[in-house]
């Protein structure tokens, strides 16, 4: 039996090979990076940094999606909402860390607050000119929203299609607001042009090499919290509320309560995700809360997986990969490719990348036992006769 | 209400009086007043109607400490509806219903019964299909449920010694670690009444426990619920005449909402009353 205490799940087999292949990567790409000059064939460039640093990102987000819906059978078409609160934190961080160095040199205001002649900030912007305090914020307001919402839904009992709908819906009333300018967070341009991090520069290569770092860090901290949890008597409790809801809720356990906490947890790390991804691709607009992003993210999970955390990974980065090639070739087809990709794994793969390796393993590895003892095997048969 | 009534009122029930009652106290498992060991279950009077037709029409019955007893009785006697009573899931229009000698269980929420020491394994097994059984019967298991205590919890070498106990008394020992979805339907049932065990019942209700079991499955069963006889109060509703000649020391027959007859097997069996309504078609 697995070992199911915090430590216990930090030296548990899978998630070591997890960690072991995360830092491996990272420390390989940030030591190709720094070590070789620019125009040496094994350098990789800032551009690859980043680009590597925004998947671990996305991966992250999935991983907080698998521990939802593979664990707890709660779809979620708005946890892009998640993520898109977690990256306008960080992003007004990152506003005020501009100071007077913006176009119109205000040193208290930013500049689209110049721009529509706003007099001083507004309430809701004091104290994110400290770090502590934004990053605060980007646990406790993804936190908040997803336990006030998640207590509204889960306590009516709304459950499958229509809590999906409902998540939707979330995520598509936030961007319509966030669109708005008297809202106070930049409109529809969004959080941009930002300077530096902690008074590190955002546009130098060892920041980036550091956002990379910190990325696959916070990745495999959640990769560990989640194996933690779903080892856990509450993991086998959830797993018991996705299979069978009402026979849990007869033995005695109030569903709704571990739905909610399922969903808070999962909607802190959605929002972690998405301060981590600000600083790397340098802007946050409101087009993060677009409901297609969230029905993006629920393929990624599909595709490499569901219940299983590493697949949701795996899925993330894989699917990512594809869209940066893809639209590099042809952009106009990327979401008709999704599309399809979508389809094709529901129908062909119901348990994803990971289960479609594992069941071939398990094929494998029984023909491969079978042809040992000889008797049994059909070819054998068929000399004898 | 006149004076004689009141007295009849209170000298009617044996040894319940309407002061004793303690309304919606929840008594914790293992701490209830059975009385000295006499009965455990009083239904009195009890009568249910569904748009006029009675479900259950004056039905009076009592449940011995520890014994087993088996109910039968026609499509319609009234058999699923009395288990309904007793768990609190149908509330009777009249009559009283007692567990132990202080539980009015017309009062108690579906919850409260079953944490006060009753519980009902329903006819058609539903387990959690992904986790093993031992898993299943840890889900079960009568200690706190809230999600903090379910993070931070270690199962202590009691609790998994009183699991295995469980799974060696169902018979699922060996089969501990597969998961619940590929037991045979018989074991399912077993899990089950594995299950209830775990929330440690005092009277065990079971209905239709071997329906599509194999002659072997039902034999095991009957052992089963025997064994747990005697530690336990249990009810058993089957229609399987067979099954409870080999098991059942008192038997019950409804009809039409009511107790037909009450006795052993064979005094049943010949009682004309019986033969009519049910044995005789």
């Amino acid at each position: 039996m697995r070992d199911t205490t915090f430590k216990g799940a930090l030296s548990d087999r899978t998630a070591r090979t997890f960690m072991g292949v995360l830092f491996g990567a990272t420390l390989l790409v940030t030591l190709l990076n720094q070590i070789f000059p620019p125009d040496s064939a094994l350098h990789v460039s800032a551009y690859t940094v980043t680009l590597l640093g925004k998947y671990l990102c996305y991966a992250l987000l999935a991983l907080a999606l698998d521990l939802v819906w593979g664990y707890c059978g709660i779809l979620s078409l708005g946890h892009g909402a998640f993520f898109a609160l977690g990256g306008y934190a960080m992003g007004m961080y990152l506003m005020r860390q501009i100071g007077d160095r913006g176009v119109y040199g205000n040193p208290e205001l930013p500049d689209f607050m110049v721009f529509l002649n706003w007099q001083e900030l507004p309430w809701y912007w004091h104290g994110f000119d400290q770090f502590w305090f934004a990053a605060l914020m980007i646990l406790l307001v993804p936190g908040l929203l997803a336990f006030v919402f998640g207590w509204l839904a889960f306590r009516s009992r709304v459950t499958g299609v229509y809590l999906s709908i409902i998540t939707q819906a979330l995520t598509y009333a936030l961007m319509l607001a966030f669109f708005r300018n008297e809202l106070g967070f930049g409109g529809n341009n969004g959080l941009t042009d930002f300077k530096d991090l902690l008074g590190f520069s955002l546009q130098s290569d060892a920041t980036r090499v550091g956002l990379l770092i910190a990325t696959a860090v916070a990745l495999a901290s959640a990769f560990v919290l989640c194996r933690w949890i779903t080892g856990s008597k509450l993991g086998r409790v959830v797993l018991a509320v996705r299979d069978a809801e009402s026979r849990a809720r007869f033995v005695g356990y109030r569903t709704e309560h571990y739905k909610l906490w399922v969903f808070t947890v999962s909607a802190i790390l959605a929002g972690l995700a998405g301060a981590l991804y600000v600083p790397q691709v340098g802007i946050i607009n409101p087009g993060e809360f677009s409901p297609l992003n969230s029905i993006e993210l629920v393929v990624w999970v599909a595709v490499g997986g569901r219940a299983t955390l590493y697949g949701a990974v795996i899925g993330a980065i894989l699917v990512n990969y594809g869209k940066t090639v893809f639209t590099g070739v042809m952009p106009e087809a990327w979401l008709f490719a999704l599309g399809g990709l979508f389809v094709a794994v529901t129908v062909f793969l119901p348990q994803g990348i990971v289960g479609l390796v594992s069941q071939h393993w398990e094929r494998l590895r029984k023909r491969f036992v079978k042809t040992g003892d000889t008797d049994d095997t059909p070819a054998a048969q068929g000399e004898h006769s | 209400m006149s004076a004689l009534d009141n007295l009849r009122e209170t000298f009617r029930r044996d040894q319940v009086f309407d002061f004793m009652r303690q309304g919606t106290r929840v008594v914790a498992p293992g701490q209830l007043d059975s009385g000295a060991g006499k009965n455990i279950l009083y239904l009195e009077d009890i009568t249910v109607s569904f748009d006029g037709f009675k479900a259950l029409n004056d039905l009076t019955m009592y449940i011995k400490t520890g014994e087993l007893r088996c109910i039968i009785g026609p499509n319609g006697a009234g058999k699923s509806t009395m288990m309904d009573v007793i768990t609190g899931k149908t509330r009777p229009d009249s009559g009283t219903c007692f567990f132990g000698q202080t539980l009015d269980l017309t009062r108690l929420s579906e919850t409260e019964i079953a944490t006060a020491g009753i519980g009902r394994k329903f006819q058609k097994p539903t387990v959690f299909p992904e986790h093993t059984a031992f898993e299943n019967l840890e889900l079960a298991m009568n200690d706190a449920k809230g999600t903090w205590h379910s993070l931070f919890t270690r199962m202590s070498g009691e609790q998994k010694s009183w699991i295995e106990e469980t799974l060696a008394q169902v018979g699922l020992l060996d089969d501990r670690h597969k998961v619940a979805g590929l037991l045979s339907h018989g074991q399912k049932q077993w899990l089950e009444i594995g299950m209830v065990l775990m929330q440690k019942p005092q009277l065990l209700l079971v209905d239709e426990p071997i329906a599509g079991m194999t002659r072997q499955e039902v034999e095991r069963t009957g052992e089963l619920l025997q064994s747990l006889a005697g530690k336990h109060s249990v009810v058993v509703v089957e229609h399987d005449m067979e099954f409870i000649r080999s098991i059942a020391s008192t038997v019950t027959v409804l009809h039409q909402g009511s107790v037909l007859a009450e006795g052993t097997m064979d005094q049943v069996q010949n009682d004309p009353k019986v033969i009519e309504v049910y044995l005789g078609e």
